[in-house]
């Protein structure tokens, strides 16, 4: 007996109610951006600047008490916040303190560390500094910018690859999907207030090559169905491809998402932020790549005069054997 | 029908067994380490037989290479310097402002007197009394350039000489500017480098990064201010002439002199020379030692040319005073009792036996040639990195456990042969991230469990593949062969796209996001590698062994 997530055969319509699905992606999208434009993303010290440090003592964390331990230091803006982890000990209590970047281009001083230390063991004995991270403004600036670069890069590399191997409705299909998951997921880290930080945007790469997988995969099989069932319209292909290969999209994603909650439940606070942007995207990226790039195909149309020597591009590669 | 040629067969295995013997030393990481460790120390230090028995804890037919852990994972301190190069063009003028003096004085006649004028750091600004002799005394100070050997400045000398009016201004032409900023670079990467080897830690990362800057990643040490000590940020000794002793150190030093305090005396200041008789970059050994009261000092030594100056400049200042002063503050003020020429001499100061102990390490490592500015510096404790490795580990078995079960209820048979697969692709990114000498980061954990989820794509894409053929009437040994064919093309592309995505990763990322793009990228190579090769041969051997009627997958 086999477990079976999607029944054997399906026949779903994805079509019938397109325009519900464009609408509410249309107004994920639209809150995304007004999040992101009203409250902004909570940048974390790679972007912005500043010292990030982590604390870890016997005692219960008082944040007011803290902040009022910092206070004479006059280090500025000052945000404190506890960390919890299943993994930690009873009596492990850990803190991250992010401070503002000061003045000068530099990083801060090992002195301002040492006196910061010295201020929380008064009202902490015994407390560690468990790690440290001081990002200077000069460099952050240069960070945000290598960021954003990387992601218009890499978006645009799929874009030109998947032109090449298909045709450019396909390319703009799956753009369209990875922009929808790229913009989702800024939108809810800044919805949520996650950190914001340079690993976040190794993730949003992760979902862009993720997202794009699962285009591709059904994208294969709308070039194949195409030539396969040429009395079939565009539509009809779209969905019975879908339906084909709806099995193995939720297969993957399933096993993508063991893999990634386990890791984000036992994986350790540090990386959570991290992999919880990726579980996000797992589920966004299922989802665009079904709903948002094949609608994008399916309104852009096809040309299906494909000539004769087109019947062997679909399967390039399958005259390789093993 | 399902054939797959033996030598296509052996070398499929081959690889994989390979992948696991490269992986192996990971599985007893310490016990490695320890033995690699002591294989180095024989070789520095000579062989023990406590060393001989730990390098026998590993035995040497087998592969050593480790994955590195990242300081994420190992902790340790992660610096991003920045070198101030224009720091050396004033250093460069005035050394270079005696040479002008002397190139200028025979001239008297013709260019009258002549004053340095307060300028801007990094040229020297000279007013001179008759200025009808301005085109002589260009031609003279021009004499002083020397041609610049870069690749860019062929032709060009390294100083710009100009004139307006009655002053004349030398500073480094552009093409000297761009060699002496590469050079200054460098020189302080092998400071830099010799400072931590001293210390002796263990495989630190120091290496240039972009035009100017220096990234420097030591495992291991407890802080990056601990490690900025070592670098000891301006350690620079020079022996400079004192024109005066004064209690306010805001006192106009006048032209080419500079007021600094003294080391161990609070509110004196020292007027000196800008211009240095000798500097640390003259020296060639410094030891820690006791002067002739038993007091900690240090001495040290300088080279020749060193040696000739200290000497000439004793030989004609006996009775005046000269200033030892290192990072801008005056260690010592000693009176010239007598020339001294054999270039060897001795610091004293109010010294502990450690600190002198330390100004000998920094003196031997010799001075940075500009300052350095901290852009970034990170320091992560060893038990945060070890409660990350700890972490990891559960959470990749939970991972890898979950996966596996979830195989083998979805497909059976197939699941089991796409399990062990998997097994053989975490193999082999730990067998090539170790002969790579990649890193593994706590980012690059979560890539390996992600490669854990998403391996099986491959795998999943060709068994729905073969179901559909199987339901579409196919017999066995065609629905596999179809199956695999057919899906080639999706796992290709697939794998492809998120490739390129690992790549602009890799090329763009630093540190932790570097490591994670590089277990995806392997992961990426090893899953299509396992998937289309690895499994199909499981499946046709079981096939040719079983020869079933039917197969469900």
């Amino acid at each position: 007996m086999r477990l079976k997530l999607v029944p054997e055969k399906t026949s779903f319509d994805f079509f019938s109610s397109w325009k519900l699905w464009m609408g509410f992606s249309a107004l994920l999208m639209v809150l995304s951006v007004v999040s992101f434009f009203a409250q902004g993303l909570n940048f974390g010290i790679d972007f912005r600047g500043g010292t990030t440090v982590r604390t870890e003592s016997s005692q219960a964390i008082d944040i007011a008490t803290y902040r009022g331990a910092m206070e004479p230091l006059e280090l500025g803006d000052i945000s404190i916040t506890e960390v919890f982890d299943p993994n930690f000990e009873a009596d492990e209590h850990v803190a991250m303190i992010r401070i503002q970047a000061q003045a000068d281009g530099e990083a801060i001083s090992g002195e301002t560390i040492e006196a910061l230390q010295a201020a929380l063991d008064v009202i902490a004995p015994g407390i560690k500094f468990v790690s440290v991270e001081s990002v200077g403004p000069k460099v952050s600036g240069e960070l945000v910018q290598t960021a954003v670069l990387a992601v218009v890069l890499a978006i645009s590399a799929v874009l030109v690859y998947i032109w090449l191997r298909f045709e450019w409705q396909f390319a703009l299909g799956a753009v369209a999907a990875l922009v929808h998951d790229v913009l989702l997921t800024i939108g809810v880290f800044a919805a949520v207030q996650i950190k914001f930080d340079l690993a976040i945007i190794a993730a949003l790469l992760t979902i862009v090559g993720y997202s794009l997988n699962d285009t591709v995969v059904v994208f294969d099989r709308v070039r194949e169905n195409l030539r396969k069932f040429k009395k079939l319209s565009l539509a009809e292909v779209l969905n019975l491809s879908i339906n084909q290969t709806l099995s193995r999209t939720v297969m993957t994603s399933v096993t993508t998402l063991i893999a990634l909650v386990s890791l984000f439940v036992l994986g350790g606070d540090v990386i959570r932020g991290f992999v919880f942007a990726m579980i996000w995207g797992v589920i966004v990226g299922t989802y665009s790549s079904v709903f948002v790039a094949s609608t994008i195909l399916l309104k852009l149309g096809v040309k299906r005069d494909w000539s004769k020597q087109a019947n062997t591009t679909g399967n390039q590669f399958s005259n390789i054997d093993a | 029908m399902l054939q797959i040629d033996l030598w296509k067969r052996v070398l499929i295995w081959l690889v994989c067994v390979t992948g696991l013997i490269m992986a192996l030393p990971n599985a007893f990481y310490t016990r490695v380490e320890q033995s690699n460790d002591a294989v180095i120390e024989i070789i520095a230090k000579g062989e023990t037989p406590e060393r001989l028995e730990v390098v026998e804890q590993w035995p040497s037919w087998m592969p050593s290479s480790l994955v590195n852990l990242g300081l994420d994972l190992r902790g340790g301190a992660h610096l991003l310097a920045e070198v101030k190069v224009a720091d050396v063009y004033a250093a460069r003028m005035d050394a270079m402002w005696p040479e002008v003096r002397d190139a200028l004085r025979p001239e008297r006649a013709t260019v009258g007197t002549f004053r340095r004028q307060p300028g801007p750091d990094g040229q020297i600004r000279l007013k001179i009394s008759k200025p009808e002799g301005m085109s002589r005394a260009l031609e003279l100070v021009r004499g002083l350039a020397t041609p610049v050997t870069s690749l860019t400045g062929v032709g060009a000398t390294d100083i710009e000489v100009s004139a307006e009016g009655d002053i004349l201004t030398v500073q480094l032409s552009d093409a000297e500017k761009l060699s002496s900023d590469d050079r200054t670079v460098r020189q302080s990467l092998e400071i830099i480098r010799r400072r931590i080897d001293e210390v002796g830690t263990r495989e630190p990362t120091i290496q240039r990064q972009g035009v100017d800057r220096i990234l420097i990643q030591v495992p291991g040490i407890g802080s990056a201010s601990e490690l900025k000590k070592i670098i000891g940020t301006t350690a620079q000794l020079t022996f400079s002439p004192v024109v005066g002793r004064g209690s306010d150190g805001d006192a106009a030093p006048g032209v080419g002199n500079e007021i600094i305090p003294s080391l161990d005396e609070p509110g004196v200041f020292f007027t000196i020379e800008s211009a240095p008789v000798v500097t640390g970059e003259d020296l060639v050994d410094a030891q820690p030692a006791f002067d002739q009261n038993g007091r900690p000092s240090v001495s040290f030594r300088f080279n020749t040319s060193g040696a000739r100056r200290f000497g000439d400049y004793t030989a004609e200042n006996i009775g005046s005073p000269f200033a030892i002063v290192l990072d801008d503050e005056v260690v010592s003020a000693p009176v010239i009792q007598s020339h001294i020429p054999g270039g060897s001499g001795i610091i004293t100061g109010n010294f502990t036996i450690e600190e002198s102990t330390n100004l000998a390490v920094l003196l031997r490592a010799g001075a940075l040639p500009a300052g350095l500015e901290f852009l970034e510096e990170r320091t992560i404790g060893p038990e945060l990195g070890q409660d990350s490795i700890d972490a990891g580990k559960i959470a990749t078995i939970v991972a890898f456990g979950g996966v596996l079960v979830f195989m083998v209820l979805s497909y059976g048979l197939f699941g089991i042969f796409a399990n062990v697969a998997l097994i053989l692709n975490i193999a082999l990114i730990f067998g090539m991230l170790s002969l790579i000498g990649g890193t593994l980061t706590l980012p690059g954990i979560a890539g390996i469990v992600l490669t854990v989820g998403m391996a099986v794509d491959a795998n999943v894409l060709v068994f729905e593949r073969i179901r559909e053929e199987l339901k579409a009437g196919r017999g066995p040994a065609r629905a596999i062969e179809e199956g695999y064919s057919k899906a080639l093309s999706a796992i290709l592309d697939a794998n492809v796209t998120t490739f390129i995505t690992a790549v602009i990763l890799f090329a763009m990322g630093s540190g932790p996001v570097r490591g994670f793009a590089i277990t995806l990228g392997l992961g990426i190579m090893t899953s299509v590698f396992t998937a289309i090769f690895v499994t199909r041969v499981m499946i046709v051997m079981w096939f040719e062994r079983r020869r079933p009627k039917t197969i469900e997958v």
